[in-house]
């Protein structure tokens, strides 16, 4: 694997008494993609919220390529190039690919006047390389037009314009039919393919387990496994191995049947 | 999965010959298509217009062969076209301005005061476009940094201003002679091969507000903060500047219209703008821009204008009785209305 692009070390977080997390590591390499897999109440969203710098975690250090960075806040993790693609209320949808895709950073000429067949040029590029290619729609097209999967191509073509290395999707596949979900993780390995990082947090395991090169467990704010895809033979094994963390002492109806099974 | 993202199935069947190796095409590739699609709200009120007028020309064909009528239509027009065109984008930003009446009774009252006081008109028109600008960036901030709802607040601006205006002038009018001889009379309220010559202003203000809308940084981001202010802001749009802006660009409007309206009668009332409130209003909707903000269209709200200046010269010179005049208004609201909601499909 590549240079690290993140990592984040014995990262702790606590509202008043209770803590969301409770000292995790994690770190993404160049050309990767992590999958972050975790119950409701695990700290996932704590986790994108601290990587995105919109919360600052109570004790912990944060590493960008090697180097420790202090004061980190949204700002610093803009400049690391970590971007954020919100499953839901990131794109305006009324609007074309083209105003979605440049949104708050127009592609602009004399005083301010768009740069038209510019933007389009460059969009179609984005598209291109993230893999959205289609016979129906063009970068002019409405996205409201658009499927749930088509959308999420949006903005990650949005968040590779503002050069991002690092893009945080989080349940990007939550709510998407199968075909959907098909089209995202096209765009996840087209992006990949590209040398960028893909951190890819699901509750679903079998889509995470079909798309992560590496799968990390997080479990009541702390990381409970953290393995390669060499490791894990199938999603049942990973989902084996939540059952056991959110239950130690097993349920006995659980695992009878997995007996049975075996 | 590596294959092209649309299955053949989505696509129509159609001859696909030639388009192969485009990577990206339209099922209509055909640019009068393109163009009906990309306009269809405003094609819609011209259309609305069209039927309007042939069913006027052909109940009275005589008076409507006359140019005086459309001479007529042609001087007051301007005046609404000046605001119905930033209300466009107020309208887009999802906010709405009830105070543009009362900005152009103020604005125009300045614009009288210099001109009474002898100075020359053009500086009166400067001292009236400050005016609104300075009243467009009040009631804007008092909607956006003081967290009011723009229809409720707005709406107070305009009896506070109005109130202002009555209160010092006690419903006194100023009229303003020496303003014939002016030579910004001549430019901007005058007649060029019978045209009155406010129109060209009006059009030239209407094309430019449409690039403005459709072609800037400016026009763009009031759509994207119209449809989604939480994504606006998300990418770094100040969202809250944007909405300001809207309301400045309004009283810029209602600053220029107030005082054409002032430069048609040579005569300033307490009571200037009063009148256009609802039928200003009406052409933005008739002309297709929705309620809901993050689209719209500036050159429909002109068409929608002109449709709702034509009602009332229409009705009377048609031959019915001015009693007329409300009822065909709402015939025409609501006709357009029923028309936009069947034409545009409203995207979530």
């Amino acid at each position: 694997m590549g240079e690290r692009i993140i990592e984040l070390r014995d990262i702790k977080k606590s509202y008043g008494q209770v803590y969301a997390l409770g000292g995790v590591n994690l770190s993404v390499d160049r050309g990767e993609v992590v999958g972050l897999i975790g119950d409701n109440g695990a700290g996932k969203s704590t986790l994108i919220k601290i990587l995105s710098g919109v919360v600052k975690p109570t004790s912990g250090e944060i590493l960008v390529r090697g180097k420790p960075v202090s004061g980190w806040s949204a700002a610093r993790s803009r400049d690391a190039g970590i971007e954020t693609v919100f499953q839901d209320r990131a794109l305006a949808v009324q609007q074309t690919i083209v105003r979605n895709i440049f949104m708050g950073r127009e592609l602009t000429g004399f005083m301010g006047w768009l740069k038209v067949n510019k933007e389009i040029a460059e969009a179609s590029r984005l598209m291109r390389e993230i893999g959205f290619t289609s016979k129906v729609f063009t970068p002019q097209s409405i996205v409201g037009q658009l499927s749930g999967g088509e959308r999420q191509g949006v903005a990650i073509a949005r968040a590779i314009y503002k050069q991002a290395e690092l893009i945080i999707l989080d349940e990007p596949t939550t709510a998407l039919s199968l075909t959907e979900t098909a089209k995202v993780f096209h765009f996840v390995r087209q992006v990949r393919a590209s040398g960028r990082s893909i951190l890819f947090i699901g509750h679903n395991i079998h889509h995470v387990f079909d798309i992560a090169d590496r799968f990390v467990v997080l479990d009541r704010g702390k990381v409970a496994l953290t393995a390669d895809r060499s490791e894990v033979k199938s999603a049942e094994d990973l989902i084996n191995f939540m059952e056991d963390v959110a239950h130690p002492g097993g349920l006995p109806g659980l695992h009878e049947g997995a007996e049975q099974r075996a | 999965m590596s294959k092209a993202m649309e299955p053949d199935l989505q696509t129509p069947l159609r001859r696909t010959s030639g388009q192969a190796a485009k990577e990206w095409s339209h099922p209509s590739n055909h640019w009068l298509r393109g163009f009906v699609l990309d306009n269809r709200a405003s094609l819609g009120t011209l259309a609305v217009f069209i039927v309007m007028m042939a069913v006027f020309i052909i109940a009275n064909p005589t008076v409507f062969s006359t140019w005086y009528l459309y001479s007529s239509v042609l001087t007051t027009l301007p005046v609404a076209l000046f605001v119905v065109v930033p209300l466009v984008f107020v309208v887009t930003c999802g906010e709405i301005d009830l105070s543009f009446p009362a900005t152009m009774g103020f604005a125009s009252w300045v614009f009288a005061l210099v001109v009474q006081a002898g100075y020359d008109p053009f500086l009166g028109i400067a001292a009236a476009v400050v005016t609104g600008t300075l009243l467009g960036f009040l009631v804007g901030s008092l909607v956006v940094y003081g967290g009011l709802s723009s229809l409720i607040a707005t709406l107070g601006m305009n009896f506070l201003l109005r109130g202002l205006i009555q209160i010092i002038n006690e419903g006194k009018s100023t009229a303003l002679t020496n303003l014939a001889d002016s030579a910004a009379y001549k430019i901007f309220s005058s007649q060029i091969w019978g045209i009155p010559v406010q129109i060209f202003w009006a059009i030239a203000f209407v094309v430019f507000s449409a690039l403005l809308y459709n072609r800037h940084r400016f026009g763009a981001q009031v759509k994207v903060v119209g449809d989604n202010p939480d994504s606006a802001k998300q990418m770094g749009i100040d969202v809250k500047l944007v909405r300001v802006k809207v309301f400045v660009f309004t009283g810029i409007g209602a600053a220029i219209a107030g005082t054409f309206s002032v430069m048609i009668n040579f005569t300033w009332w307490p009571t200037a703008g009063d009148g256009y409130l609802l039928p200003v209003l009406a052409s933005v909707f008739v002309g297709g821009t929705p309620t809901w903000g993050g689209i719209g269209t500036v050159v429909g709200g002109a068409i929608g204008a002109v449709t709702v200046s034509f009602i009332q010269t229409g009705v009377v010179a048609a031959g019915l009785s001015g009693f007329y005049v409300q009822f065909f208004n709402g015939l025409i609201i609501i006709l357009s209305l029923l028309g936009h909601k069947w034409n545009q499909a409203r995207y979530r």
